[in-house]
């Protein structure tokens, strides 16, 4: 799976669920030393990575750390550190978003909404100490893009119409930035609102953009569950800014996210 | 140049096609081209043009999807570019016609010369679909995006992914 046209490294790798692409320049990938992936290198490394998070962190997984720590089989303490992290981070963005990011969407333990934005982020920050300046990780969907797309360009990550298959809604344009979509798509509803119990249904999707991917892919979940209401939450968190379509299809944006427009 | 002549006429039939389709009246549009000498000279004008309607031509350019003008793009055009503009579709919501800014065969701007201004229906139109479909248009046409964003694919929807075009680039 890993290939692409001359100047540029693509690889795309199954797991945690979805498919996670990496967009490499070569002359980066050749500092990064990602043309030895089989032998090892940074990209190697990533998604070492993202295999380890998936058995460490899927819900899915009988054996994994989550699943074995929801049980009740073991305490935290017997877990990867990591899960220490995440916890403490679940709640912090649970705390800022009223509640409506949750550790426990449908009543069961299940930090997913957190670990796949962080499990990219880091990723791609693997790549950048390896020494590429400039890459861009696709967690499914989720989106972190580290530096230029080459010198003077911005990345540019089209926004999917949730209403439309195959279809952009926009593009966003920037760089070193995140980007991060909620919505119904492809699995039907699934992001549950915490507080009434039932799926969110006020919007079809909603992309937050930001820096980091952890906190803009979390902030993305919550504000898919907040619906309506997030458009004026995502407006008071400094650095953020978010685009959504409604489920009736109309849409909706935050005062600075023009900038990102491309 | 019929070649491209027919693929603009044929994107213009799409973008009302799109509409008509909302609209549940069936259109036979087509187009008229013009260029300019590099001097920014008038827009194609329709034949069957509504004579009810004389779009405002100061605009500005659109510059982004979502964001558009409405009015004529004829005194904007630099050098290299040409105004194709679209006969007028009658919907039931009323006249609709589209006016593209093409250089080099490929649709550069887009700009709205009538669309219904009237009933709650008409100002979903205007709100929604018409930045929605002039969105599409553009990015489809001139879109270099490096990566999708969306609503996570599974594993097997990957497949069927924008993102899975944009990994198996050439």
């Amino acid at each position: 799976m890993t290939g692409g046209q001359t100047g540029r490294l693509r690889h795309a790798e199954h797991v945690m669920g979805t498919v996670v692409s990496f967009d490499v320049p070569a002359c980066a990938g050749e500092a990064a030393g990602l043309a030895g992936y089989e032998a090892g290198g940074a990209l190697g490394r990533a998604v070492r990575w993202l295999h380890w998070v998936d058995a460490t962190f899927s819900p899915y997984r009988e054996d994994s750390d989550v699943s074995r720590f929801a049980a009740g089989a073991v305490s935290l303490a017997q877990c990867a550190p990591e899960l220490t992290e995440v916890l403490e981070a679940c709640a912090a963005v649970s705390a800022l978003s009223g509640g409506y990011f949750t550790t426990t969407p449908g009543g069961r333990f299940d930090p997913s909404g957190y670990v796949k934005g962080w499990a990219i982020e880091r990723a791609a920050a693997m790549i950048t100490a390896a020494g590429s300046a400039e890459h861009c990780v696709n967690g499914g969907g989720d989106v972190q893009c580290v530096g230029d797309r080459g010198p003077g360009q911005p990345w540019r990550i089209g926004i999917a119409d949730p209403l439309r298959a195959g279809s952009l809604a926009l593009v966003v344009a920037g760089r070193d930035f995140a980007v991060a979509t909620s919505g119904v798509a492809e699995r039907g509803p699934h992001i549950v609102n915490p507080h009434t119990g039932q799926p969110a249904t006020d919007l079809a999707s909603v992309t937050v953009v930001g820096s980091g991917l952890t906190l803009t892919d979390a902030y993305a979940t919550a504000a898919f569950a907040m619906g309506s209401a997030a458009r004026d939450w995502v407006d008071s968190l400094d650095g953020y800014e978010a685009f959504a379509i409604t489920s009736r299809g109309a849409d909706w944006q935050t005062s600075g996210f023009r900038a990102y427009l491309a | 140049m019929r070649r491209v002549i027919l693929t603009i006429a044929g994107t213009i039939a799409g973008l009302v096609a799109l509409l008509s389709f909302k609209a549940h009246v069936p259109t036979l549009p087509s187009a008229a081209v013009s260029t300019t000498g590099g001097t920014g000279s008038t827009s194609g004008t329709s034949s069957s043009s509504s004579s009810s309607s004389s779009p405002s031509s100061s605009s500005s350019p659109a510059t982004v999807p979502g964001e558009f003008p409405m009015g004529s793009l004829a005194g904007t055009l630099t050098a290299g570019e040409t105004t194709v503009t679209g006969h007028v579709a009658n919907t039931v919501y009323g006249p609709v016609q589209i006016q593209l800014v093409m250089r080099n065969s490929k649709i550069v701007k887009v700009a709205v010369l009538q669309q219904p201004m009237n009933t709650i229906h008409d100002i979903q139109l205007g709100e929604f679909a018409f930045p929605k479909l002039i969105g599409e248009t553009l990015t489809a046409q001139t879109a270099k995006i490096d990566a999708v964003s969306g609503a996570s694919y599974t594993s097997e929807g990957y497949i069927q992914s924008l993102q899975s075009a944009l990994d198996n680039r050439a």
